[in-house]
């Protein structure tokens, strides 16, 4: 110790050993790059490469869905019985069915209603869900406990058997669908929404607005839907593809749209009849359906991971 | 440097740097350290929160996250094998049977769904090699070991069976099933209350004498080093910047780092201002170059800033890292000098100088009650029959054990919580009941409450700058935007942060930084009562000493009123004007901070006070502590009359019959109890 101490003390020129103070409030500088919790979650989601594939997926699949059925001079309901089952060619790029439709028209078509039913289907669970479990929650008490037992005996029912009973009483179509899947589709929503909104109001941030004098109404906007956002976004991810799956299903089994009228279940039903004469039929509306799925629940597994402020480092 | 001083080293850390990755690079928590421990000697190490402590105890235990930390270099040497090299199966057999670890948590460091037994048994039975029976008997005798009555009995119970301090001998107990040669406690009394951290630490003394064991305890609580240790090293950025027997440390330290940590820590007789650290530690994501505390220095030497420091030898024990050792170094003085034996229980001469202020009372509690109903028919008597008024200007302390109502008292006063009976006058006016919308609103601005998790009590959602305006939004104290903005910028310097704060979110800051957030939160609607619920406990010492400074100095400015609620005896003697103490629902003793402390009246206030470890090795391994038996009772099934007697010493029959009188024993000193006259 002592050679490297001399050593040293050649080096240090006697100014070093000015008493300086400290620098001021240098301690409470933040060094860290300013970062919104928007900002994080993006960063995050950034680094999962599978669903940065995904949400490119999915918007080149919004894209054509929207814009698709305009490229080229067909229709989605027009005939042309001379043309029925043209293979994929220069004329129609993904052939035509029995009835000589323009199967890339039909396909975009088709994409857009699932869609825009199951986005609806999301929103309508989103607002009834929403608001029924964060009513629930807030005022708690005998009030919540009546409703939950509205939820039990919902959930009770299995849900098929309104979706058929709903589709027998009213005309097949694109709002009998969506109604017959909200009708139940509501429950998990609406579930997640009282766990959250409870585990919220005791939370000290909350109590905190309640003392200096926050409504209900102030806290609801300010505090309890900015804090569970994520999750309400998540769970709509992940609602969005189970709503496209059980719309091609029904169509699939019939109880769905009818033609003319396109949807993915639609073109599935009617390739699946053609399938070993005309595979294309049935490839091509499978692809979009699988991309959509498989594209949504990564997406929305990723935005979990993201979100999650307990995933923050 | 690197010299064979240890001879006789059970275990050994050389040159010990960890990193853990995050998004934003590389966070050097441990760097360089150097630690050895002899047998049978308990090594304490001390430092905030983020100094590298636990991490250099999990990188022993090889309990570190793999996918993000990372040992860098340095080596772990056991009984002279370096344990960085041990696989995975290497270590398990080592875990538990040579080296075992008690966590902080005892609640969450057992499995619930086990009798205690069969988790004691099992680590017996994952090392040795004996039949269940022979393990389950050696189970009974450790859990009689670590004091836990009808052993035979408790051992068929589920960890909810047990209080927070039962379960955390229970873990002590599994941790010592195969008789481990390195104990290592990482906080393990944090979590507990004082009475019961008195009875865990003289367990952990026993033991340590029956097995011989060594210990590394890790701690923030200065009061738990000096009552344990015999060496200590202090840790600051993820560095050792001074290791030595216990005594050098307390009586002589080198470090400023470790002056502003002794000075931070009030005892029983300091008055005025504490020596805060001021400032929050580095972000070891870039640690600073030099000496990493020059920047909170108030005395840094310019070459502090450019310049490690190496490590100094002052005897065989003592070494410290900073340049004041350094021959061209000047004299600089410690800021407040604690002489050997300074803390001898002397009786302040100036005791009556501070009497309470006969103002006119600001608030008035006549016989409050606050029962919640859980299950069917139990009701919990969170707060019974309290009675106390407190006056314009003073700061009245409440203290008590968790679970004694304290916090429900001031949420009570705050009227979150409707009262069961009884009333609260705040400036003469009835608070409970119905009121108009305009009367409440009134209300809320005039008390206020600082709450006492920093990480729970800030919307995340939100900006500092719209958390901090929340009160100036609803009450509408703000005519323009600017105005806002202004008000906001100045709260913040009030509370000692600055304006480009306004625009990041909470968790960008440290415990200590969002503590303040909170404060400034409470004073943007200029309150005249301010009600603190914990404001410090989940805060490092130095940083308590910050929030405590700045509580002080708003009250002389703004003329505020506190309710200091908190289970740090010594910090609410220093903060408070008259001190107040629960349990179990009931007030039991009131007087002025400075009666209470030295001549404390109920024999639970006796206890309580003789349990708070002080931090003064001399003092603190020669008194007579009062350890109180048992637990806190359940407060939906209190005991009859009073509710002390169960764990009062001097317990008479005539106690379980009456409920003793809220009397005045003394002037301006109530204490309710049957023994006193």
């Amino acid at each position: 110790m002592k050679p490297i101490e001399k050593r040293m003390s050649e080096e240090l020129s006697d100014d070093l050993f000015e008493v300086v103070g400290r620098e001021g409030q240098a301690s409470e500088q933040i060094d860290r790059p300013q970062l919104s919790s928007f900002k994080d979650s993006w960063m995050r989601l950034s680094k999962n490469k599978g669903a940065l594939i995904s949400l490119v997926v999915l918007a080149v699949v919004f894209l054509l869905a929207i814009f698709g059925p305009y490229m080229n001079e067909y229709k989605y309901y027009e005939t042309d019985y001379a043309a029925a089952y043209q293979p994929p060619g220069e004329e129609h790029w993904l052939g035509t069915d029995k009835f000589g439709r323009d199967q890339w028209t039909r396909i975009w078509e088709g994409t857009r209603i699932s869609l825009f039913i199951a986005i609806l289907a999301a929103l309508l669970d989103l607002f009834i869900g929403v608001t029924y479990g964060a009513v629930s929650a807030l005022i708690g008490g005998k009030t919540d406990n009546m409703m939950q037992r509205v939820i039990e005996i919902l959930v009770g029912i299995p849900n098929l058997i309104i979706i058929i009973l709903l589709i027998m009483l009213m005309k097949p179509g694109i709002l009998t669908i969506t109604i017959a899947m909200v009708i139940t589709g509501w429950v998990n929503m609406a579930r997640l929404m009282r766990a959250q909104i409870f585990k919220l109001k005791e939370q000290e941030f909350v109590l905190a607005a309640r003392s200096l004098g926050a409504g209900n109404k102030r806290l609801i906007v300010h505090h309890l839907i900015p804090n569970t956002i994520g999750i309400i976004v998540i769970n709509m991810m992940f609602t969005i593809p189970s709503a496209i799956f059980t719309e091609a299903f029904l169509s699939f089994i019939g109880l769905g749209l009818q033609e003319p009228t396109a949807s993915l279940g639609v073109l599935i039903n009617d390739g699946f009849q053609g399938m070993r004469n005309h595979f294309y039929l049935l490839l091509y509306p499978a692809i979009v359906i699988v991309a959509i799925m498989v594209s949504f629940n990564i997406l929305a597994d990723g935005m979990r991971d993201a979100l999650d402020p307990r995933m923050r480092k | 440097m690197k010299e064979v001083r240890f001879v006789d080293a059970l275990l050994e850390v050389n040159n010990l740097s960890v990193s853990f990755s995050t998004y934003a690079g590389k966070v050097q928590a441990v760097r360089g350290v150097n630690l050895f421990l002899k047998k049978g000697e308990t090594l304490a190490i001390v430092g905030e929160s983020g100094s590298g402590k636990s991490v250099t105890s999990k990188t022993i235990m090889n309990l570190l996250p793999k996918r993000s930390a990372q040992i860098e270099e340095g080596e772990i040497l056991f009984e002279g094998k370096d344990l960085t090299k041990y696989s995975e199966k290497q270590m398990d057999k080592i875990r538990g049977s040579e080296i075992s670890m008690i966590f902080q948590d005892p609640m969450t460091a057992l499995n619930p769904t086990m009798t205690i037994g069969k988790q004691i048994a099992e680590s017996i039975l994952s090392h040795e090699k004996t039949s269940k029976k022979e393990a389950m008997q050696k189970a009974i005798a450790l859990v009689k070991l670590v004091g836990i009555p009808n052993a035979e009995g408790r051992v068929n119970q589920y960890p909810h069976q047990f209080s927070g301090g039962m379960r955390q001998r229970v873990v002590i107990a599994i941790a010592l099933a195969c008789n481990p040669k390195v104990l290592i406690a990482d906080e393990p009394t944090t979590a507990l209350d004082v009475t019961i951290q008195a009875q865990i630490l003289d367990l952990m003394k026993v033991i340590q004498q029956k097995m011989g064991t060594s210990i590394i305890i890790i701690t923030h609580d200065l009061g738990v080093v000096a009552n344990m240790a015999d060496r200590v090293a202090v840790m600051y950025a993820g560095k050792i910047v001074e290791t030595g027997k216990v005594d050098e440390i307390f009586y002589n330290p080198q470090h400023p780092y470790t002056w502003g940590l002794l000075g931070s820590m009030p005892n029983m007789e300091t008055r005025g201002e504490l020596v805060a650290i001021p400032g929050t530690p580095p972000d070891m994501l870039h640690p600073p170059k030099g000496d990493p505390f020059a920047e909170r220095n108030e005395q840094a030497l310019k070459i502090d800033f450019l310049r490690e420091p190496p490590m100094f030898k002052l005897t065989e024990t003592h070494f410290a890292a900073t340049w004041l050792l350094h021959g061209k170094a000047p004299v600089v003085e410690r800021p407040v000098k604690m002489q050997k034996g300074h803390l001898q229980t002397r009786k302040l001469q100036n005791a009556n100088e501070l009497q309470v202020r006969q103002l006119e009372p600001l608030v008035q509690i006549k016989n409050l009650k606050k029962y919640f109903s859980v299950g069917k028919n139990e009701v919990l008597k969170a707060v019974d029959n309290i009675s106390i008024d407190i006056m314009r200007g003073e700061t009245l302390g409440l203290v008590g054990e968790s679970g004694c109502g304290k916090s429900t008292l001031g949420r009570t006063l705050m009227k979150l919580y409707e009262a069961t009976d009884g009333e609260v006058f705040y400036r003469q006016e009835l608070v409970h009941g119905k009121k108009k919308a305009s009367q409440m609103k009134d209300f809320n601005r005039k008390v206020q409450m600082i709450f006492q998790d920093p990480y729970a009590s800030l919307n995340p959602r939100k900006t500092v700058s719209d958390i901090i305006a929340e009160g100036i939004d609803i009450h509408g104290l703000a005519k323009t935007k600017e105005e806002r903005r202004q008000k906001v910028y100045h709260l913040l310097e009030v509370v000692g942060l600055n304006r480009s704060h306004a625009s990041r979110y909470p968790h960008e800051f440290s415990g200590g930084q969002r503590q303040r957030i909170g404060i400034a939160r409470a004073l943007a609607v200029e309150p005249e009562f301010i009600i603190a619920d914990e404001p410090i406990s989940a805060l490092d010492v130095s940083i308590q000493a910050q929030v405590v400074n700045l509580m002080k100095k708003l009250q002389k400015e703004h003329d505020l009123t506190y309710l200091f609620i908190a289970h740090d005896l010594s910090m609410v003697k220093h903060i408070s004007d008259r001190v107040g103490v629960m349990y179990l629902g009931n007030m039991v003793e009131l007087a002025s901070s400075d009666d209470l402390y030295n001549d404390p009246l109920h024999p639970y206030t006796q206890a309580l006070l003789s349990a708070v470890p002080v931090p003064d090795p001399m003092r603190e391994k020669s008194r007579n502590r009062i350890v109180l038996k048992g637990e806190l009772p359940s407060p939906s099934t209190p005991p009859s009359g009073c509710r002390f007697r169960t764990r009062c010493p001097y317990a008479l029959d005539s106690c379980a019959k009456e409920v003793p009188l809220w009397r005045e024993l003394k002037k301006n000193h109530w204490a309710a109890c049957h023994i006193l006259k």
